[in-house]
């Protein structure tokens, strides 16, 4: 626990590591207002050291076990660096199939985020008891929803395991492309369930703006300052800065303005950014190299930036798909513009970005390339050029892989920036700036304190990503203690 | 009838189990009528007070996924222990390490360095590393120390069933619920130490044809093979699989998809070290076709031709091999 030296103090933290990845300690002044909040991480797994010396081909099979929740970003993007690491670039039919797992993925990460922790915390109110706020308290208030999107994510699960032998912990993608195409039977199935999941979607659109657009309460705790920062935002964009999960490594940085700032290749990505580290958390802090580290502060100077749904959209200028271009038009009118600044939009934009994903499998499925017979180069150790990076759009933001090798082709060093890590500035300060709209002269109440939950939580941060170690635990469990220590309040961050 | 009292407990891991569980979709409604999660704080908001706070004993199943990679994990599990009348290991991790348990093995550099301090991109002059302790503006912040192994469950506790698999299967996990189905019935179980998967190799039920005799001089990594044929065994193609060696029970998931097995089902019950009868299925594989043609060097020779042999044949039980009792811990 942390020592508490100065009574104006107000800690969120796990009583014990037992359950916990994270921790948050608001620091007041005397006034009683917040000076600082620090959210750590509470720990690292060092993956890097790990594969080292391990063939590329087998690190793409080890690094899904990064994360159980994000397994394919950590099986594509690796792939991605050890094309580059041969110098080859694999054939069309491998890149549907890729892209395929990576917007399969996209609907089973953005339903089980919305439907399972967000949407609770939006609809079922003030959460009394443990138990309720989780997706059997969604299925008892609003059983069909529940049900579609139960149905929407097992489909997304059984194209990826169509595709990748598993959802969970694929093994088919290989340097070069992909182990084994699909047959025509299969492609057929696949475009049925890609054109409910357009449908599920539309639905999830829908029960958004019903349930909370067309709710001004909802709408105004959207709209507060105390979910609003002016940052850079970051994405990977495709040709004319369309929305892109897979085949683009053309990375594009705006200002809070909309002003493009940068624009490189993924390659180049140590021109562009540098990692700051704190001895108070083990979750290094990336920000923009040409702007410079500030502090966890926004606005223009400081090099802090987003990524992640919302900041996807922003960076991009159109969709391709037309449903999910109007989505996204729709969403930027209630929020009152682009870029919009809104911690709380990032649920929002998820939600189109799953109509994108089921827009988009339909049209992979409806390529005839789909199930094509060429899905792999065969590779030879003297194509090697020692060196990779892969980058991809994974549903948390931008994901960077990046490896050299020896002559062999074995790993001699791996460097790792996942989605959550570009974002762990941005979440100490939506922390701080949730702290500084809920503690106001030494007084808070509880439903204050709950809105530090959800200012971390719609960064859906996924720790075991963040960590990306072996050793570790997802679940941040917090306590919040008043300076008395009296137990006032528990956190609850899952998956 | 009375529902059963289920808690699902996790230590180091990727919260694949968990997703795994979920992924028998639909399903999960028919689970939630017999089943009453008493804990599962990756999926639900439940704290280890909510466990603690129990009887010993009045959990009926306590599911633990991840390997032991804490004290903290430590804990955790001994708590399931006492508070559950049965206890399963669920998932490679739990079972063996799994890929967790990599990190067990010697390594020249240090992790801090690593990450800190020679990560291309991380600007670090100062050389700041995460410390126990940091005071910042009077205030002391603090930070656990990092473990250096990572262990099965069976290593801290007693573990009354095994289901393996990274994840398991949901095929095992619907077996799971069976046993879940008759216990509330019946109030029956099956023997202590039993293993939810197959009994046989992957060999039994991988479906590739498999030649009589099976001859290579090199192994192949997959995207250096010319074309793969996708119904013959890939060992007889050059393709490394540890489908010899591995216990059955997935149907061949990876096999069937030209990708070799890596063994995330562990051994059989009759082999106590995976990595070891993987070496000796292959010499035996290898002696039926050339007899007395080969030498123990140039056995030798073919295996050092293995890019990474410990990574590739211990990849999810190297913390329950011998070789890993064979060298100290490594300092951090």
């Amino acid at each position: 626990m942390n020592q508490k030296l100065n009574p104006n103090i107000v800690t969120i933290e796990p009583v014990t590591r037992l359950e916990g990845l994270a921790k948050i300690t608001v620091l007041l002044n005397d006034e009683g207002n917040v000076k600082d909040a620090f959210y750590q991480v509470v720990e690292l797994r060092g993956f890097e050291r790990f594969v080292q010396g391990r063939p590329i081909e087998e690190v793409l099979r080890i690094t899904p076990r990064i994360c159980g929740v994000c397994p394919i970003p950590h099986h594509l993007a690796p792939a991605k660096a050890a094309d580059r690491v041969y110098g080859v670039d694999p054939p069309k039919t491998a890149k549907l199939l890729r892209e395929m797992l990576a917007l399969g993925h996209i609907v089973h990460s953005h339903i089980l985020h919305f439907y399972a922790f967000a949407l609770p915390d939006f609809v079922l109110g003030e959460k009394k008891e443990p138990g309720t706020h989780n997706i059997i308290g969604i299925a008892k208030a609003f059983p069909d929803v529940a049900k579609a999107a139960i149905k929407a994510r097992g489909d997304a699960q059984k194209i990826q395991a169509m595709i990748g032998a598993k959802a969970t912990h694929p093994v088919t993608v290989i340097p070069g492309g992909i182990s084994k195409g699909v047959t025509k039977e299969d492609t057929e199935k696949i475009l049925e369930m890609s054109k409910n999941i357009v449908e599920f979607g539309k639905l999830g659109l829908k029960v958004f703006e019903d349930l909370v657009v067309k709710n001004k309460d909802q709408m105004d705790l959207i709209n507060s300052d105390a979910y609003q920062m002016d940052t850079y935002y970051m994405s990977i964009v495709g040709p004319d800065n369309t929305l892109d999960f897979y085949n683009s490594q053309t990375v594009r940085v705006i200002d809070s303005k909309g002003k493009e700032f940068a624009k490189f290749e993924a390659e180049d990505y140590l021109d562009h950014l540098d990692e700051h580290v704190e001895p108070w958390t083990y979750l290094k802090f990336p920000y923009l190299k040409k702007v410079g580290w500030k502090g966890l502060v926004d606005g223009p100077d400081s090099g802090m930036y987003r990524v992640n749904a919302l900041a996807r959209l922003n960076v991009i200028d159109k969709i391709t798909t037309p449903l999910a271009q109007e989505a996204m038009e729709i969403m930027y009118e209630g929020l009152g513009g682009k870029p919009a600044h809104h911690t709380l939009g990032f649920n929002w934009a998820r939600l189109v970005e799953i109509l994108y994903s089921g827009e988009r499998m339909v049209e992979l499925a409806e390529d005839p390339d789909f199930y094509g017979t060429k899905f792999r180069e065969q590779l030879t150790k003297d194509m090697i050029t020692g060196e990779g990076v892969g980058a991809i759009e994974a549903p948390r933001g931008t994901l960077y892989h990046h490896y050299k090798t020896d002559k062999e082709g074995k790993v001699t060093k791996a460097n790792i920036i996942v989605a959550t890590t570009n974002n762990n500035a941005a979440i100490c300060l939506s922390v701080k700036k949730a702290a500084q709209e809920m503690i106001k002269n030494g007084q808070y109440n509880e439903d204050g304190l709950n809105k530090i939950e959800m200012a971390f939580r719609a960064y859906d941060p996924c720790l075991a990503c963040a960590t990306h170690a072996m050793v570790g635990q997802m679940p941040l469990k917090v306590e919040i203690y008043d300076s008395k220590k009296n137990k006032i309040r528990e956190l609850t961050r899952k998956l | 009838m009375n529902k059963l009292k289920v808690a699902v407990a996790l230590g180091a891991t990727c919260a694949g189990c968990d997703v795994a569980i979920l992924d028998l979709n639909e399903k999960i409604l028919d689970v939630i009528e017999i089943v009453d999660f008493v804990f599962w704080p990756t999926a639900m908001d439940f704290k280890l007070e909510d466990l603690k706070a129990l009887k010993d004993g009045e959990v009926d199943v306590g599911l633990y996924h991840g390997a032991i990679g804490t004290e903290e994990d430590e804990e955790i599990a001994k708590i399931l222990r006492k508070k559950s009348k049965v206890v399963v290991a669920f998932g490679a991790c739990a079972n063996f390490g799994g890929i967790p348990s990599l990190t067990n093995m010697p390594y020249e550099s240090k992790i801090f360095d690593v990450v800190y301090k020679e990560s291309p991109s991380t600007s670090n002059p100062e050389g700041t590393v995460p410390l126990k302790e940091t005071e910042v503006e009077g205030t002391k912040l603090t930070l656990p120390g990092i473990r250096k192994r990572a262990d099965s469950l069976n290593s801290v506790i007693d573990v009354d069933y095994y289901v393996p698999g990274c994840p398991p299967m949901v095929p095992l996990i619907e077996q799971v619920v069976d046993i879940l189905r008759v216990f509330v019935e019946k109030g029956t179980l099956p023997p202590k130490g039993a293993v939810i998967a197959g009994q046989d190799t992957l060999c039994k039920e991988c479906g590739r044809t498999k030649p009589e005799t099976i001859s290579y001089t090199e192994f192949l990594s997959p995207q250096e093979v010319k074309e793969i044929d996708p119904d013959l065994c890939l060992l007889s193609q050059g393709i490394l699989c540890l489908g010899p060696a591995t216990r059955s029970g997935c149907g061949g998931l990876c096999t069937s998809m030209n990708v070799g097995c890596r063994g995330c089902l562990g051994p059989t019950d009759k082999v106590d070290d995976h990595g070891l009868k993987m070496i000796s299925a292959l010499t035996s594989l290898l002696d039926v076709e050339h007899e007395e043609e080969y030498t123990e060097e140039e056995l030798d020779k073919l295996i050092e031709k293995i890019p990474d042999p410990l990574g590739t044949f211990y990849r999810f039980t190297y913390g329950v091999s011998m070789i890993s009792k064979l060298h100290p811990d490594m300092e951090e």
